[in-house]
């Protein structure tokens, strides 16, 4: 009998030991999530820029070298708004803080409030790609028929790598249901 | 306590429902995957029937879809896996010299949970909307955004049976690291437990993440949160990330078990011992951890950096090495044995080859150039179905005529045996290997029409398709005609057979086995 409760006993350890390790890797799986985002931010992978906005450092301009960005702007299916930069490309100076503005406007009759994701392409360049004002760092509300002027400024750093000379600065503009629901409850309730 | 019931079997509907003997619990775990083949593979025979001539003819696009999703499915999670833990259960216990499992309690939940399991998955079809359309990868955002209102029943279900095979590997390995016989060191263990136990740390580390994954599907889809939505901050490419994290390790999941049942199979009927022993464990312990480091393969084509490609390129190319080592040691123990070919033997051999050509069409793949040509074109489905049914099913029906002796204690039928072989192994080839010609001619796959020069290739592969599904009706003939009698086996069943399951016990094996720890050499 004592050798059958030690067998048990063993087993018991062996278990607990398999438990442990079943709920370790669940957890790592959800800490794959914000790994996958550390990566793709140290290394500028997938087109990520910083969603936050970049300190203004002193002005140290490269006047050596010109750097072709072009503008797109798309909107996400679902997304009943017009959306477009005001020029579709300039050249800047490395180093240099240039503003460029998109124009939005909301064709459907309800209010709407939509977020904008970045993206860089060439992906190499995303991390040499700052902005330090941008309207999809906030949610962006329009009502019915209004037209916004949506301004970025950003700085292409000086120390991008000499073989790339154009990037592609893209938006795409998604609907927020959650958020228009929400911005609606509260403009009922100031009613 | 239970020291009273020597012999003594339950009868009725509780010796099923409330098992806790490691045969009865093998037993319904190879029978549920039965029914599942059929399930899963009637699904199949309607994917075949839609794709015998272009454009659409007998289904509509969506419920294509459904089955194209559940066939996968079925055929992962209902089919191969609980099959190869019905293995384990009737075996690793016999050869290691154990009583039973270790936690047989755990062993009848880990069992009982699959039905419902399946029975969640497969109700969906009833439902009003769509069953799950978006592929057994069910990538973000087709089941996330776009996913049918079943999806949430599609997630309690892989929920199910992640719990399940988590419980099961627990079990196998408590039971193969406490439960040996005395003098059964490691090393000493046949490959089949060896694999069996690389298996379930293999299902440990990688269940949780897919269950992880399919939770935050569940909160994205009903609570608000964006993992996988863009608009919200996420990313639907860590999606495939995360998801084949889970699934590379799961595709070894799926074969491990099989090479350690042909490592069984080949030296019983070479009557020579295994060629390389250590060199197996190694290797098979190699190609799991390797398949932690090369998931990416599946997803050459999102727009990885060059320096990834090439990482993942690379490892996956190391993983030819371990594979081959195995099938040298196969062939070198046939070598100059003195070879008999029973059915048993014929499917091993078969698996050896016809694996080794899928090994082949994934080494292709790994090479991120021209993956690019292959990607999400019927080669892939050429390739995965060399590994899938000419590997680990054939692995199966090999196992299962090797052991059947043993279990029921009558030899099974070897003329229908080998009726079933050849046509299997005819069909099977009409079926799968025009496939690589259609991949590379470029037919995509998961969609229900095509464009009118691939029809030949696709005639052929829906005929040879028709013969394998109807000739799996004979292997159902031939278990069940074992089962109610015929020539009596053996203890050893098979002239060069070893191990303890076929040198200490009797055929059939008892229902209590090794109450007494067996000696060991």
């Amino acid at each position: 009998m004592s050798d059958q409760n030690q067998q048990k006993d063993a087993n018991r350890k062996v278990v607990k030991k398999l438990l442990l390790a079943t709920v370790f890797m669940f957890g790592f799986g959800y800490a794959l999530v914000p790994l996958y985002d550390i990566f793709c931010d140290i290394t500028g992978l997938n087109g990520r820029t910083s969603d936050k906005a970049a300190e203004v450092k002193p002005v140290d301009i490269d006047m050596n070298r010109w750097i072709t960005v072009e503008f797109t702007g798309s909107l996400n299916d679902n997304m009943p708004w017009k959306f477009k930069p005001a020029v579709s490309k300039m050249k800047v100076r490395p180093g240099e803080p240039s503003r460029v503005n998109y124009i939005a406007k909301n064709v459907s009759s309800n209010s709407i409030v939509g977020n904008a994701v970045p993206s860089v392409s060439p992906g190499q360049a995303a991390k040499y790609f700052t902005k330090t004002e941008c309207f999809c760092f906030t949610q962006q509300e329009l009502k019915s028929g209004e037209e916004k002027e949506m301004p970025v400024v950003f700085i292409v750093d000086k120390n991008i790598p000499k073989r790339i000379n154009t990037v592609t600065l893209s938006y795409t503009f998604f609907n927020s249901p959650a958020a228009t629901k929400e911005k609606s409850k509260v403009s009922m309730a100031n009613k | 306590m239970s020291e009273d019931h020597h012999d003594h079997k339950p009868t009725g509907i509780g010796r099923w429902l409330f098992s806790t003997n490691h045969k009865d619990i093998g037993t319904m775990y190879l029978w549920f995957s039965f029914l599942m083949l059929f399930i899963g593979g009637g699904m199949a025979m309607i994917i075949r029937a839609e794709l015998y001539q272009p454009g659409m003819q007998l289904i509509e696009p969506d419920f294509f879809n459904q089955m194209t999703t559940l066939h996968g499915l079925i055929m992962v999670f209902g089919v191969i896996m609980p099959a190869f833990v019905g293995f384990a259960n009737w075996l690793v216990p016999m050869m290691i010299g154990a009583p039973d499992m270790a936690l047989p309690r755990m062993n009848n939940m880990s069992f009982w949970i699959l039905p419902f399991a399946f029975g969640t998955l497969i109700s969906t079809l009833f439902m009003e909307g769509s069953a799950p359309n978006f592929g057994w990868t069910f990538y973000a955002p087709l089941s996330t955004t776009y996913g049918p209102a079943s999806t949430d029943y599609f997630i309690f279900g892989v929920h199910l049976m992640g719990i399940s095979s988590i419980m099961g590997s627990i079990n196998v390995i408590v039971t193969i690291l406490n439960m040996r016989a005395p003098g059964m060191t490691l090393m000493k263990m046949p490959i089949f437990v060896w694999t069996w136990l690389i298996t379930a740390f293999l299902l440990i580390a990688v269940m949780p993440v897919l269950a992880g994954v399919v939770t935050m599907m569940l909160t994205d889809r009903n609570f608000g949160t964006s993992f996988f939505e863009a608009s919200g901050g996420g990313d639907p490419v860590m999606f495939q990330h995360v998801f084949w994290f889970f699934g590379h390790p799961e595709v070894y999941i799926m074969i491990l078990p099989s090479f350690g049942i042909i490592s069984q199979i080949i030296p019983t009927f070479s009557r020579k011992k295994l060629f390389g022993y250590s060199s197996m464990v190694y290797a098979t312990s190699s190609i799991a951890i390797l398949s932690f480091i090369v998931w990416a393969h599946h997803m050459y084509t999102v727009g990885m950096p060059l320096a990834g490609e090439l990482f993942f390129m690379l490892a996956t190319m190391l993983i030819a090495v371990p594979t081959g080592v195995k099938v040298f040691n196969w062939t070198a123990t046939m070598w100059r044995g003195s070879l008999t070919f029973e059915t048993p033997m014929m499917f091993a051999i078969a698996f050896i080859i016809l694996f080794t050509i899928g090994g082949f069409s994934g080494l292709m793949m790994s090479i991120t150039p021209v993956d690019f040509q292959y990607h999400d074109t019927y080669f892939i489905v050429a390739h995965f179905h060399y590994v899938l049914v000419t590997g680990a099913l054939f692995a199966i029906f090999a196992g299962a005529y090797y052991w059947l002796p043993k279990w029921t204690g009558n030899m099974y039928d070897e003329t229908l045996g080998k009726i079933h072989f050849w046509i299997s192994l005819v069909s099977v080839n009409v079926l799968f290997f025009p496939m690589h010609f259609l991949g590379l001619a470029g037919m995509p796959r998961r969609i229900p029409d095509y464009a009118l020069q691939f029809t030949d290739f696709n005639q052929m592969a829906s005929i040879g398709a028709f013969v394998f599904g109807g000739i799996q009706l004979l292997f159902l003939y031939i278990v069940i005609k074992c089962i109610r009698g015929g020539e009596k086996a053996t203890d050893r069943v098979w002239e060069g057979a070893e191990g303890l399951e076929f040198e200490q016990l009797p055929s059939p094996a008892p229902f209590h086995s090794f109450t007494e720890a067996p000696e060991v050499k």
